[in-house]
């Protein structure tokens, strides 16, 4: 059976021409690029090579760019530095939105004695910028907010929260893992002092990630030990993976613009179709800023692990903002912080596409999709018309 | 991704009586689309008490679609006498098993079972609703659910409530409360009540030790880089004297550093009684 694979925003598959670049690295030279010996003293001119790629994606300088293992330890890292360079401070502001590797942390600072601003959002999934303006504080340490949404895809506007943030003189943390490699980033023009991003998002192997930090922003390490990263990130550099992004940032900004056409016009007509062909579905979040390879349909009156599971039968790979999916029994925070009704959260499923899709991909998923949404309708206890009076619950869950 | 057995799997894909039944002798509708899970049961039950045809309509998840018409199956045929001593595990054990976490799909089948029977026999059953004190406002369980929950399945822990019942599966808020009941049915003291364990007192020796240790590899290090210093003075019992030295002398903030960064930093790697005060040497 053909595997179509539309879960991109969860991981991608390793681009060949990365896999090339990167293979060397495992085999023939495989020395320690810190030895004192040639042989693997020579790595260390492709780790070089690799943080130019990365620091040029972005728009940054080399020495700006800080290798990680993955997109969670360069949000951590960012969060820990701000907080560690500025003791005096106790407030962090981040959003009801973010993902776990922001979110967590922030809780758990919480019960350490920090001050924790959540910033809610609108139906869309979009923020208010007021809100933002007013919940900074004299003691706001750090303002944390993703750059795009991974479930929805909605894009903030990062400029205007740059700029609201920079005045008031507080450090910025975004985690733009969803967004680099999709659209167009440059951390000359856009204030940022941490940007967070992550290999296996952009068609590099998972166990990779990188942190941006602006040239003279006060820097805490999180992990202590050599002398590795310039003191920044102790820890045997991952060659390999290093060279691999490298090479993989280098490739996302040439296929950026495929990205944005060519990939944007399957997910719109992967959307359309399902839209147009299961009544009762809609669009979750901000249609109109959104990454142009995520498109996150609610379908009412089914569970989404239900769908899954059927769609999984005939081999389409897709993510699901359902509780039964992910361990937990609630749907997604996410969507029901945009307040999207349970009718719809439990059905939501997410399609990510990226640049390996085809049309044959989207002709498989408006074959089959339809009528497995109608299938577990009839299944189901509700229906049009059969809707219960209320909805139970909700409950003041936080 | 979820490993389900086979039979789940077949049960899921190729489920058993789906549907309504015109003229139900009975009906059982337990859950909620807010609950993400929602079983309405149908029962035919002939002169003799026998259940001549079973069938339902679920919302949820592939083993809550596979324990329902698990149910179905293993309810036809029997009479309701029979049928009143099927238990979730019965039904769990009928599909090979269920994922600890989806334990509360075949609850929901129990419970259905439970109130179509009531219906038949004429028991008033508000929809929705259970016996017994809401406990979890997420998912609407009452204390009844979850001692019988707790009782019928041998539970020990919070945990594994939630996977049965699903209550504390959503703010949390009511988690003590679950604790208490489980506390309850196993016939032990309230875990409020029992008294924590002191963790070992540092010795006068070990407490220096173990000051000296983080002042050195936690605190200087991030005070010298921002050009200021600490050192050491003295230390009586659980009181740490020290004093600030380079930037940190004239720094306005020098208080918020010695108790929010100095304090805090030593309370958590020493001893949570430590109180840092700073004096002139």
């Amino acid at each position: 059976m053909r595997t179509v694979y539309l879960d991109n925003n969860a991981t991608t598959q390793i681009d060949p021409a990365v896999l090339e670049a990167m293979m060397p690295f495992l085999t023939e030279f495989y020395g320690n690029p810190s030895s004192m010996h040639r042989f693997g003293g020579q790595v260390g001119k492709y780790l070089v090579e690799a943080r130019e790629r990365v620091a040029a994606s972005i728009g940054a300088r080399p020495e700006e760019i800080l290798f990680t293992a993955c997109g969670t330890e360069s949000d951590n890292t960012a969060i820990w530095s701000a907080l560690n360079s500025q003791q005096d401070k106790r407030h962090i502001i981040t959003t009801r939105v973010e993902h776990p590797a922001v979110l967590n942390l922030v809780q758990h600072l919480e019960k350490r004695g920090y001050e924790a601003t959540y910033l809610g959002v609108d139906s869309k999934g979009q923020l208010d910028l007021d809100e933002l303006r007013e919940a900074i504080r004299k003691d706001t340490a750090l303002v944390s907010i993703m750059y795009a949404n991974n479930e929805t895809g909605v894009v903030f506007p990062m400029e205007e929260i740059a700029a609201i943030v920079k005045e008031r003189g507080v450090q910025l943390h975004t985690d733009a893992v969803q967004v680099v490699g999709k659209l167009p980033i440059d951390v000359s023009r856009l204030p940022v002092d941490f940007l967070a991003l992550s290999g296996h998002k952009l068609h590099a192997p998972k166990g990779i990630g990188a942190l941006y930090v602006r040239k003279g922003t006060p820097f805490r390490p999180f992990m202590r030990g050599g002398h590795q990263e310039r003191g920044r990130r102790a820890g045997t550099e991952n060659a390999a993976s290093i060279v691999a992004l490298g090479k993989a940032c280098e490739l996302a900004t040439v296929n950026m613009a495929e990205e944005r056409t060519r990939v944007k016009a399957l997910r719109d007509r992967l959307e359309a179709g399902l839209l147009a062909a299961v009544p009762d579905s809609i669009v979750n979040g901000d249609v109109e800023n959104r990454l142009p390879n995520t498109s996150s349909i609610a379908f009412k009156y089914v569970e989404g692990e239900a769908i899954l599971l059927l769609m999984d039968g005939h081999g389409i790979c897709a993510s699901s903002g359902s509780a039964c999916t992910s361990g937990s029994l609630e749907p997604s925070h996410v969507l029901r912080a945009m307040g999207v009704p349970f009718t719809y959260a439990h059905g939501s499923i997410r399609f990510s596409l990226s640049r390996f899709n085809t049309d044959a991909d989207v002709d498989l998923v408006l074959k089959e999709v339809p009528p497995i949404i109608n299938r577990l309708r009839e299944i189901s206890p509700f229906r049009e018309g059969l809707e219960p009076k209320g909805e139970k619950l909700a409950c003041g869950c936080k | 991704m979820w490993e389900y057995t086979d039979k789940v799997r077949e049960h899921f894909l190729n489920p058993r009586n789906v549907g309504e039944i015109e003229n139900a002798d009975a009906i059982g509708e337990v859950g909620s689309l807010a609950c993400g899970d929602a079983l309405k049961l149908y029962l035919k039950i002939d002169a003799d008490d026998r259940i001549v045809d079973a069938k339902f309509q679920t919302f949820g998840c592939a083993s809550a679609i596979a324990s329902s018409s698990a149910l179905t199956e293993m309810l036809k045929g029997k009479t309701i006498a029979e049928a009143e001593k099927i238990t979730n595990k019965d039904i769990a054990e009928f599909l090979g098993g269920l994922p600890q976490q989806k334990m509360h799909c075949s609850v929901m089948g129990q419970e259905a079972l439970e109130v179509a029977i009531k219906n038949w026999r004429g028991e008033a059953v508000d929809q929705h609703e259970h016996e017994g004190e809401l406990v979890c406002k997420c998912f609407g369980v009452t204390d009844e659910l979850i001692l019988h929950t707790i009782r019928e399945n041998n539970l020990t822990t919070v945990e594994e409530v939630t996977n049965f019942t699903k209550a504390g599966g959503g703010c949390g808020d009511c988690i003590p409360a679950i604790q208490v009941l489980l506390d309850q049915a196993l016939g032990k003291v309230a875990a409020c009540e029992v008294p924590e364990a002191k963790p070992k007192a540092l010795t006068n020796v070990q407490r220096m030790q173990l000051v000296v240790k983080t002042l050195e590899e936690e605190i200087r290090p991030s005070l010298q880089k921002d050009g200021g210093d600490i050192e050491l003075v003295d230390i009586d019992g659980h009181t740490v004297k020290v004093a600030l030295r380079g930037m940190c002398t004239s720094c306005p903030s020098s208080q918020l550093t010695l108790k929010g960064f100095v304090e805090t930093t030593l309370r958590e790697y020493v001893e949570p009684e430590i109180s840092v005060v700073e004096v002139n040497s």
